[in-house]
């Protein structure tokens, strides 16, 4: 492998542009590295050599035409969870195990459209339900990065494990993701990348396979808080077929990466600091802090008064909606059906054989909380909690520019270290799922290693629409973390 | 009690019936509710089936705005409070035939709110049933167990096509009012042009609850709201045709009499009436009824309304058949009973109104009424399938108008333009049809008659009655053709004297 897979999406762009590299090339080194890195890692669950090369030589004809958008010829790996037209799009479960949608999802639409080049598509947990990547069908994806003197697999994160991963061990120049609790943030921490979900409705869902509508937020992982705004840039836009998608003109995010903080007021909410956090974390956000207040913002101590209610929330509200969702997946019409003696029986066996454990806990833990008697105790109750946790946003951001905080409560831990007790999994998503329940933008930045030699995220939140001032926070923090740090290649 | 309490008798007395109907009126739109698949009858299994229909993974649902603009303007139609925030729930239970595992409804929230509207009985009396709500929601597929013995098939045709819930308070009183609230419901939204309103095709369903009570009763509930007066209800399911609803009705009032004077309780239930017996029988209990597990739907925003776009709608909303009966009699002068059955039916009024242009509107309805409705009847036709037109059948009537023609006579150009078409008066010159007003020809063949049948003749003095045979023999004599008045006349004079 040359190094041309090290550079960062931007820095690739450049090269093709001005044809020191082929998008043929490039595609071929991207396509030899993920099948190469597959069996260690085991981030990818389809490719389609053929289309990658036809896509990577269309890329190349239009750059010799002196044509080509913002992502012409860049190789990216694309989420299962979003539909590619005639390649395998399963949600990495059962139940759509070989599903070949007819259509492409708006996301992927567009970045074709802006000249990307498809490489594979990537490993997630069952309808991106976990934070470890390890309810997928295809087995766990192991992160790229290890501690310290040891051989342990780690966890890339999850929901969105495979994007993370294949980016962080340069396969590709970016991925696709969706954050429905912190699913792109939490293993971009985990695994050193940058990872962003927009505003709510700022990317479309259509073609994304739904886990919790109201949740649900596509976006990108990148190595660079530029690539990720180069990246949100191309999948941003209003979708006429999605009726939550945002009607707003999308601004220049990339224009906003290299923007002054000064001045800027960073707010830091006092209720982020839980207990039993790693003091490294602390720490990791204590030099965030240090480097917004050098590169000139004001530092304020802010309150966010009902964050403790908002992970409980969030497992009402997200399994609420999953159970309603997922309920399509019948084995009537696609996907796979398991036959039994009767209509009931059919159902049950193929909803019992396709749904993996963690996808069946959250559809019963969703249909309890929407059941008759036990509504308003619960959804109702929750959904008041999330207009509480809004107005929490709302009230800070009347104070504040944006608002620091970890992006994870520790760094990637052990595969298996979790998976019996779904409680401490939930509990990853502390930091992550306020900004869904309010779908105001956040996005995390790699700000340094811990003790072990493992990356630590740190997390931008900014108010609706204005991804603006999260990605110029998020490049101060990166200018001023200076993160080149790269696990070492072991697979 | 009224003169119009329907009362059915038992052994412990005498009962009363209560009944709430909710209709599922299909809407006019080329597009489904949330997709833009076709929605037109009839049409191959599965080939009016979007990706959003079929619930493939990712897809998302997207108001059709055309649809909205219906369901607001049948709102008005029926008088009814227009909702300017109302919101779409799913309303979720599982059936290969609902693709999504959801049905998208309004629960909570429907777009429309309370109406009444005006309905007439059989003998002619008027009564009012209080709307209480109509709300938009998605159809499902349709479910075929009998092609094979084994396999169940579905068509996803129907999957999204939009529906609009109309529910009714319990102000329905007999089978005839039931008949009636459904008929006319149907005429307003025909002339709303919001549902085609076949039964036969499904546009219009009706869910019917019944529940029975002892005199007074019904009374106290109106004055209180409270239902704890009324009977338990069972809903009768998916009743397709106003004699079915009479039927269902007169069954199940009866059953839960008997039921009650055994000693025995009427359990609230959804029941299913079968045609071909004539009973309703048991389809699930309350305590088997699912748990529909409603929320708002997270793929959609609330609908909002602004209320200039409903006035807009209001104020080009077509003359509805209140206003048209009402029309009818104080400016045409038709008999409310010849108004009312013409304004029921919206094609038949359009009919008349373009007959009676420039006509004799008495005449013309006389006309539409019996001659043509009686021939489209016994032919089993609609009116959109008659051979006459309403231009054609005006030039007729005005030829009886001028006296061209007798009404005798113009049953026969009626007949011939039934059968060839053509035009009335180019048929009456062409056949030699023209009223003979010539006095002098009638004379004529009176004069004759009456000297072929001199004893006929002297008995008309003292039977005048006997003159109607003298009338028969001149006009089989003139072809019909003589003026009838005419013909009266003269043979009075000369007979009578």
């Amino acid at each position: 492998m040359s190094d041309l897979l090290k550079l960062s999406l931007d820095e690739v762009s450049t090269k093709l542009k001005a044809r020191e590299v082929s998008a043929t090339e490039l595609a071929q080194e991207a396509f030899a590295a993920c099948r190469a890195a597959q069996p260690k890692l085991n981030a990818f669950t389809a490719f389609d050599e053929a289309r990658s090369m036809a896509m990577a030589r269309a890329a190349d004809d239009r750059i010799a035409k002196g044509e080509g958008g913002l992502l012409e010829g860049v190789p990216l790996a694309i989420k299962d969870l979003f539909a590619v037209e005639g390649i395998d799009t399963s949600a990495s479960s059962n139940i759509l195990k070989g599903f070949k949608p007819t259509y492409e999802s708006t996301v992927t639409s567009k970045l074709w459209s802006e000249g990307a080049v498809f490489v594979a598509k990537t490993s997630m947990d069952e309808f991106a339900m976990g934070s470890s990547n390890e309810t997928a069908n295809t087995g766990p994806v192991v992160n790229p990065w290890r501690a310290k003197d040891s051989n342990e697999s780690l966890t890339p994160g999850g929901s969105s494990g495979g994007s993370a991963t294949a980016v962080a061990a340069d396969l590709c120049f970016g991925a696709t993701g969706t954050d429905t609790g912190g699913s792109i943030r939490q293993p971009a921490a985990f695994t050193g990348t940058v990872g962003v979900k927009g505003t709510y409705g700022r990317t479309s869902r259509w073609g994304v396979v739904a886990f919790a509508s109201s949740l649900d937020h596509p976006g990108p992982f990148a190595k660079t808080v530029k690539d990720s705004a180069i990246l949100l840039q191309a999948m941003s836009g209003h979708d006429p077929k999605d009726s939550t998608s945002l009607p707003n003109a999308v601004p220049d995010f990339v224009a906003a990466c290299g923007g002054s903080v000064k001045g800027l007021k960073i707010g830091v909410p006092r209720e982020y600091r839980v207990d039993g956090m790693p003091e490294e974390i602390d720490r990791a956000w204590q030099q965030g802090i240090d480097w917004l207040k050098a590169a000139g913002c004001e530092i304020v101590d802010i309150s966010l008064p009902h964050t403790k209610y908002a992970l409980p929330a969030y497992y009402i509200v997200a399994p609420a909606e999953a159970s309603s969702n997922l309920a399509r997946y019948d084995g009537m019409r696609y996907g796979n059906r398991v036959e039994g003696s009767d209509l009931n029986d059919t159902y049950e066996k193929t909803r019992g054989a396709g749904f993996g454990h963690e996808v069946q806990r959250r559809i019963m833990i969703g249909t309890y909380v929407l059941s008759a008697g036990y509504y308003d105790a619960y959804y109702l109750r929750a959904q008041k909690v999330r207009t509480r946790i809004l107005q929490d946003f709302h009230d800070a951001f009347g104070k504040v520019d944006a608002i620091l905080t970890p992006s994870a409560p520790s760094a990637a831990f052990a595969l298996g270290a979790k998976s019996d007790d779904p409680i401490a999994m939930y509990l990853n998503d502390v930091f992550t799922v306020t900004a869904n329940l309010a779908g105001v933008p956040a996005m995390s930045v790699p700000a340094g290693l811990d003790k072990s030699g493992l990356p630590l995220g740190l997390q931008v939140i900014t108010r609706a629409l204005d991804e603006e001032t999260m990605f110029k926070v998020g490049a101060a923090l990166e200018d001023s973390a200076g993160f080149t740090h790269k696990p070492e290649k072991w697979w | 009690m009224t003169e119009h309490t329907y009362r059915l008798p038992g052994a412990t007395g005498d009962w009363e019936v209560v009944m709430g109907l909710e209709i599922h009126a299909q809407v006019v739109s080329k597009a489904k509710l949330f997709s833009g698949a076709a929605t037109a009858f009839g049409a191959a299994p599965n080939t009016q089936v979007s990706l959003v229909d079929a619930a493939m993974p990712g897809m998302l649902p997207v108001i059709n705005e055309h649809v909205v603009e219906q369901a607001v303007k049948t709102g008005l139609g029926l008088n009814a409070k227009i909702n300017t925030w109302s919101r779409f729930d799913r309303k979720n239970y599982f059936y290969p035939d609902l693709p999504q595992g959801y049905q998208i409804s309004q629960f909570q929230f429907p777009i429309v709110g309370e109406g009444a509207i005006e309905c007439e009985r059989d003998d002619g009396s008027r009564f009012t049933v209080r709307i209480e709500r109509l709300h938009l929601e998605q159809d499902a597929g349709k479910s075929i167990h009998d092609l094979d013995p084994n396999s169940t098939y579905v068509d996803l045709n129907r999957s999204g096509v939009a529906l609009m819930e109309i529910v009714s308070k319990p102000d329905i009183r007999s089978p005839d009012e039931a008949s009636a609230y459904v008929s006319k419901l149907r005429t307003i939204l025909r002339y709303l042009g919001t549902c085609g309103g076949d039964m036969e095709k499904g546009q219009l369903r009706a869910d019917v609850n019944v529940s029975v009570c002892k005199p007074g009763a019904y009374d106290k509930f109106r004055e209180t709201g409270d239902f704890k007066h009324l009977g338990t209800r069972c809903e009768i399911k998916n009743v397709n045709s106003l004699r079915f609803i009479r039927q269902a009705i007169e069954y199940e009032a009866q059953r839960q009499i008997d039921l009650i004077e055994e000693g025995g309780k009427v359990d609230q239930e959804t029941r299913l009436f079968d045609a071909n017996t004539g009973v309703t029988r048991s389809m699930r209990s309350k305590e088997e009824a699912h748990d529909y597990r409603y929320f708002p739907d997270p793929d959609l925003l609330p609908l909002e309304l602004q209320q200039d776009w409903i006035d807009q709608i209001r104020v080009n909303l077509p003359e509805l058949p209140d206003e048209k009966r009402q029309r009818f009699v104080a400016q045409l002068g038709l008999s409310e009973y010849d108004a009312s059955v013409l304004a029921a039916d919206k094609d038949r009024a359009a009919y008349f109104e373009e007959v009676a242009e420039g006509h004799d509107a008495k005449l013309a309805s006389n006309w539409v009424n019996n001659e043509l409705y009686g021939r489209i009847n016994k032919e089993g036709l609609t009116i959109a399938d008659c051979p006459v037109t309403a231009a054609q059948l005006g030039r007729l009537v005005a030829l009886i108008e001028d006296k061209t023609i007798s009404g005798k006579i113009a049953k026969d150009v009626f007949e011939i333009l039934w059968a060839e078409g053509g035009d009335p008066a180019k048929i009456v010159e062409e056949r030699g049809l023209r009223q003979v007003t010539d006095t002098g020809a009638i004379e004529a063949v009176i004069d004759q008659l009456i000297a072929d049948n001199p004893d006929q003749a002297a008995s008309v003095k003292e039977k005048p009655k006997a003159m109607g045979w003298f009338v028969g023999q001149v006009m089989k004599a003139m072809q019909g053709k003589a003026n009838p008045q005419a013909v009266n006349e003269i043979l009075r004079k000369k007979l009578l004297g």
